[in-house]
Order: C-alpha cells, then sequence, then structure tokens
C-alpha cells in the first residue's frame, strides 16, 4: 500500500500546492541568483582564464584587470631573457567610447593585443578569423552586444576614440561584467586610439617552456622586472572576481538574495509542514495508542518532507535550467553546473528536514490519551 | 487473569487545581470477558480505560497485562505493549480519512511488521468478518457510522491482540447500529477468548455485558453480574 505520508500529502491537495509553490520559489530564486553570481565571476575572468597565459605581469598594486597601470616596454624584453620564459606578449585594456554607426556613444573595454602567439586574443569566433585584425582598422566584437553596440555584420565602420573603426569578426559569449562591452583590436591600434606612448604596455603575458618551474620563474621576473606583481593566471582571475563580486559589493547582493530565498523556502516549508501536522493530530495521536513509536512518526512527517522536496527541486530546477538556457543568448548568462544542482538539491533536502523540526517536536509531546477526547 | 489494576490512583495537575480522577480503584478482567465500565460523565472511567491501555501512567497502584507488570516499563517499552497486546476502539471512530477502508487496517498490520501480500490477504479476511468486504477501497468519509466503527474494530483486531478496550463504542451511533456493534464485539470475544472493556453510559447496552463496573467520583462503586439494572 502507499504509504501514510505519502497518502496525507496528496490528501491536502491545497496545501500540496502551497508548499511545492514554496520550494519552487525557494529553489528557483536560490539556483538563479547562485547562477547569476557564478556567470557575473565567469564574466570578470573570462578574458584572464581564456588568456591561453601561465603568468600575469602587472604594475604593482593593480587588483584587477580594467584597472591596469601603463609600463614600460623594457620590462618586456626583460622578460623575454628569463630563463623558463617560453613566449611573453602585451595587452592593453582601458575603457573607451564607442560611437555606434547612429552617432550615439557606448562605453567599451578596449582590448589591444597581439595577434600572433594566441595569448590573450579573442575565442569562440562565429565570424571572421583573428588575424583579419591584421586589416586596417580592424576590431572584433561579440555579436551577444550587437545591438548595444549598433553593428549588424561585417564590414560596418564605426568611430573609436573619435577614430575610425571597422567590424571584421564576432566571437560568441565572451561577457563583461561591467556593461562595457569587450572589443578587441591590435595592440598598436589600441596605443593609438589611447595616445598611449607606442613603447608602453599594461600587461604581460607569460607562457612557460615545458618543465619549468611556475614558481622559479614568477620569483624571477618579479626580481627582474621591479615595481611589478606576476600573478598565475587562476590567482589573477580569482582576484578580478573577488574584487568585482566583493569589493565592490555587486555579488554580495545577489548571495543574500540567494540567501534570502532558502531563508523564504524553509519558513513557508514549516509553515504548512506544521498546519497539516496540527491537522493531523488525532491522526498521530491514534497511531501512537496503536503503539506506533516516536520513531514511526518522524518517518511519517520526515517522508511527507522528502517528498515535497524531492518535488518541488525537480520543477524549480526544471525551471531554472530553462531560464539558464535562455539567459545563454542574453549579456548576463546564469550558469548552473552539475556542482550547484547537486548542492541544491541537499540543501533542498535539509531545509525541508528543518522545517519538520516543529513538527516533530509536537508529535513527541503528543499526548496518546487525547485519542480519548470528545 | 489479562487485566490487574491494584490500588490505582490518578491525579492530574497540581496543587490546588489538582483533579482526583481515580481513587484507589482495584479491577481484574479474565480472558474472554466482557467487562462494562458505566458511570456518569467526569467519573474517570476514561482514565481507568486509558491505563488498562498503557496510554496513561497512574499516579501510583499497578497494572499487569497478559501477567506483565507495566507500570515500571518505559516510555519505549510502553508502545510495544500496545501493539502486541491491545486493540482500540474509539467513540470518534479515528480512521484515517486519505486512506481507504482496506489500507486502515492495513496501516494497523503494517505496524505490527505484517506487510505485502500477507497484510493485505489478512485485511480481507478482517473485512470480511466485520461484513465490509465489498467496502475495501472506499474512502472512510463515503461510509455511514455503523460502517465507520466497523471498520475500526477491524482495525483493532488487526493482529490479533488480546484486549479490546473501547471508548462509548456507540455514543455516535443510534440505537439500532449501536446494538449491531455490541453484538459484534460479543462475539468477537467469546470467539477466540479476548478480553474486552467498553466503556459505556448506554443503559441499553446492558444485555450484552458478562460483568458491569460502575464508578462514581474515581471510585468502584458496585459491580456484579445482573445486567440491565441502573
Ligand atoms: N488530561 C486531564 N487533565 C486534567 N483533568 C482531567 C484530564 N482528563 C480527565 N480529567 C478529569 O478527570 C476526571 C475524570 O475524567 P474522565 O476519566 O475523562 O471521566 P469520564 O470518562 O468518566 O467522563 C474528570 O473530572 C476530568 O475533568
Ligand atoms: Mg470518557
Amino acid at each position: 500500500m502507499a504509504s501514510l505520508a505519502w497518502r496525507n500529502l496528496f490528501h491536502d491537495r491545497v496545501r500540496l500546492v502551497v508548499t511545492l509553490v514554496g520550494i519552487v520559489f525557494s529553489v528557483v530564486l536560490t539556483s538563479i541568483q547562485m547562477g547569476l553570481f557564478l556567470g557575473f565571476v565567469r564574466a570578470t575572468s573570462d578574458l584572464i582564464d581564456r588568456s591561453g597565459a601561465d603568468l600575469w605581469v602587472a604594475s604593482s598594486g593593480v587588483v584587477n584587470l580594467e584597472n591596469g597601470i601603463p609600463f614600460s616596454e623594457r620590462k618586456f624584453y626583460q622578460a623575454q631573457g628569463i630563463a623558463g620564459v617560453a613566449d611573453v606578449r602585451r595587452l592593453t585594456i582601458n575603457f573607451a567610447t564607442w560611437k555606434k554607426p547612429s552617432g550615439s556613444d557606448e562605453s567599451i573595454l578596449l582590448i589591444g593585443v597581439e595577434v600572433e602567439g594566441g595569448m590573450g586574443t579573442p575565442w569562440n569566433l562565429v565570424e571572421g578569423r583573428i588575424e583579419d585584425l591584421h586589416q586596417p582598422d580592424a576590431v572584433i566584437v561579440d555579436e551577444l552586444y550587437k545591438s548595444k553596440l549598433g553593428v549588424t555584420g561585417i564590414g560596418q565602420t564605426v568611430e573609436i576614440m573619435g577614430r575610425r573603426a571597422r567590424v571584421v569578426g564576432f566571437t560568441r559569449g565572451i561577457r563583461t561584467f561591467t556593461t562595457s562591452p569587450a572589443v578587441f583590436t591590435t595592440l598598436d591600434r589600441a596605443r593609438r586610439y589611447f595616445g598611449l606612448p607606442a613603447d608602453q604596455a599594461i600587461f604581460l603575458l607569460v607562457r612557460l617552456s615545458n618543465g619549468a618551474d611556475i614558481e622559479v620563474v614568477r620569483q624571477a621576473l618579479k626580481e627582474r622586472l621591479t615595481f611589478v606583481e606576476v600573478l598565475r593566471t587562476t590567482e589573477f582571475a580569482r582576484r578580478q572576481a573577488f574584487y568585482w563580486m566583493f569589493e565592490t559589493g555587486a555579488g554580495v547582493s545577489v548571495l543574500i538574495a540567494a540567501l534570502l530565498g532558502l531563508i523564504v523556502g524553509v519558513v513557508v516549508v514549516a509553515q504548512t509542514i506544521y498546519a497539516s501536522t496540527m491537522d493531523h493530530l488525532r491522526e498521530y495521536g491514534t497511531l501512537k495508542a496503536m503503539g506506533a513509536s516516536n520513531g514511526y512518526l518522524y518517518g511519517v512527517i520526515i517522508r511527507q518532507s522528502v517528498i515535497s522536496a524531492v518535488i518541488g527541486y525537480s520543477i524549480g530546477i526544471a525551471i531554472s535550467l530553462a531560464v539558464a538556457t535562455t539567459s545563454q543568448k542574453t549579456t548576463t548568462a546564469i550558469i548552473l553546473p552539475g556542482w550547484i544542482l547537486g548542492t541544491l538539491f541537499l540543501v533542498t533536502l535539509l531545509m525541508c528536514m528543518l522545517a519538520s523540526v516543529v513538527s516533530i517536536n509536537k508529535v513527541t509531546r503528543l499526548d496518546p490519551a487525547m485519542v480519548f477526547k470528545g | 487473569m489479562m487485566i490487574e489494576v491494584c490500588g490505582v490512583t490518578k491525579s492530574y495537575g497540581a496543587g490546588d487545581a489538582t483533579v482526583h480522577a481515580l481513587n484507589r480503584v482495584d479491577l481484574s478482567v479474565s480472558a474472554g470477558e466482557m467487562l462494562f465500565l458505566m458511570g456518569p460523565s467526569g467519573s474517570g472511567k476514561t482514565t481507568l480505560l486509558s491505563i488498562m491501555g498503557c496510554i496513561l501512567r497512574p499516579t501510583s497502584g499497578a497494572v499487569r497485562i497478559a501477567g506483565q507488570e507495566v507500570t515500571g516499563l518505559s516510555e519505549r517499552q510502553l508502545p510495544r505493549i500496545r501493539l502486541e497486546q491491545i486493540g482500540f476502539i474509539f467513540q470518534g471512530f479515528n480512521l484515517f480519512p486519505a486512506l481507504t477502508v482496506r489500507e486502515n487496517i492495513e496501516l494497523a498490520l503494517n505496524l505490527k511488521g505484517i506487510r505485502g501480500n500477507e497484510s493485505r490477504r489478512r485485511s480481507e479476511v478482517l473485512l470480511e468478518r466485520v461484513g465490509l468486504r465489498d467496502k475495501a477501497g472506499q474512502w472512510p468519509t463515503n461510509l455511514s457510522g455503523g460502517q465507520k466503527q466497523r471498520v475500526a474494530i477491524a482495525r483493532a483486531l488487526a493482529g490479533e491482540p488480546g484486549i479490546i478496550l473501547a471508548d462509548e463504542p456507540t455514543a455516535a451511533l443510534d440505537g439500532t447500529t449501536g446494538r449491531a456493534i455490541l453484538d459484534l464485539l460479543r462475539e468477537l470475544a467469546h470467539e477466540k477468548g479476548r478480553t474486552i472493556v467498553v466503556v459505556t453510559h448506554d443503559n441499553r447496552a446492558l444485555p450484552y455485558a458478562d460483568r458491569i463496573v460502575t464508578i462514581e467520583d474515581g471510585q468502584i462503586s458496585g459491580q456484579g453480574p445482573e445486567k440491565g439494572d441502573g
């Protein structure tokens, strides 16, 4: 026979719906906020993570990608001479103004890269090639920002900092955390757009030779180049994400919303499970009189909350995955990796169990003699 | 003796608010006996029945069920005695509304470790015995009062307890239906040597009793085999 838990749950249809709505709401809110947070983290640090470099060199004191301080290219040549360094490439990155064909301005994040060497260059090209950056005034942008940048296809011309620029390629899925889209161009052109002296760079991207010890090379670079930070790519990515998420506070609100989602879930579920327990108090008393142990009664209550959790979670995650899939076509990606789904399942289960504690307490203290009361 | 109550006293509350519900009650019920507990409202009948049913502890005195002393048992051990020895029947039936008639009985069987096909088979037999085999798949709300009480009787019989305790089992039923329920209970008492204690204040029930015990103000005020007086 179907268990009492199952039957009681589906007997109170309205309450079941309320419980499920609470859990679904909580799961959707929490997972979307977590997914947004991960999407933000990726947007802040993707340029670093996908740079192909092992080490990043920046002026000392630089904590994030967007606020670099230019330094002399002498360091670039010094770095090339260090044992264990296979390749070094320069990169500049600055906010700039982009004038759309329609005439209005947009802020962009202009990235000047060395086209050869495969470090810091754009990835996931869906139109055009990286080498096309060698063409006059060439820039590559992401297709997600087409409308924001006012462009629809290859060959269109715009202005960056009052100078001519021409779109030669589109990437797919290179997002930035700030509202300024990434625009790739060559190092020389980027310097010209900014009026940066021709012998200045903002970052050096270093690739190690096979078998080189990353820590040894890092120390050597730090000592030889002077007044620089030398960071592993993963370390810089983490610093970048931390800066945007926590030092600016931008990520905190998202995490608070996720936490709120959980709290709302616990409250709603506790409320409905408790109301259900109160409604079935006489039944629990009857079970006690019939000789059921407290453990048996806890089993009934916990099974109800676990069944609710599993159903609510499944519906909630289905909704969130649909939203996350849709978000891939927008400039704000919601990322829901397996570990988030797994963790959230455990959290939902825990939340529902937690919500049963009050009910369990009530049933424990229930006097079976109540069954004889009118 | 199936049930032995010796010098049992029960007080509720403390201080000025103390209610002395039972005062030095001695009572024994033998196997196969159908005992009626009668008395005015508030006299302590339900309290005595609850103590015999091991769901209430006496303030003092001793209770033995099927020869086993239960007064000293812990809160963890008492449910086991109820499970193995006692079936309850309530004035308000106390069926599980979300379970079908058969499932109500199977639940009691499951509690006793009888599951699957065996519990299904036994529930059919029990329903047959109370004349409700055709109602197995019904919801309790679709049954009449008398039918509900028959289901409750079948449920109390699940697992073959030696003792059936019924508190006002006919109070919510009309006279004819009530008599049919008492007929059924009496049949059960005699068929397997069960001990049945029925609390009632319905005089029409008296002809069914083997023995009648009356309680007043928490004390036994009379008992005897004479039926139908009072
Ligand atoms: N849980 C309780 N707390 C306090 N007083 C109670 C409780 N249960 C019963 N009583 C009191 O004990 C006395 C006997 O009650 P009860 O056994 O229910 O009598 P009966 O079943 O004969 O009507 C009554 O005065 C009643 O008010
Ligand atoms: Mg009573």
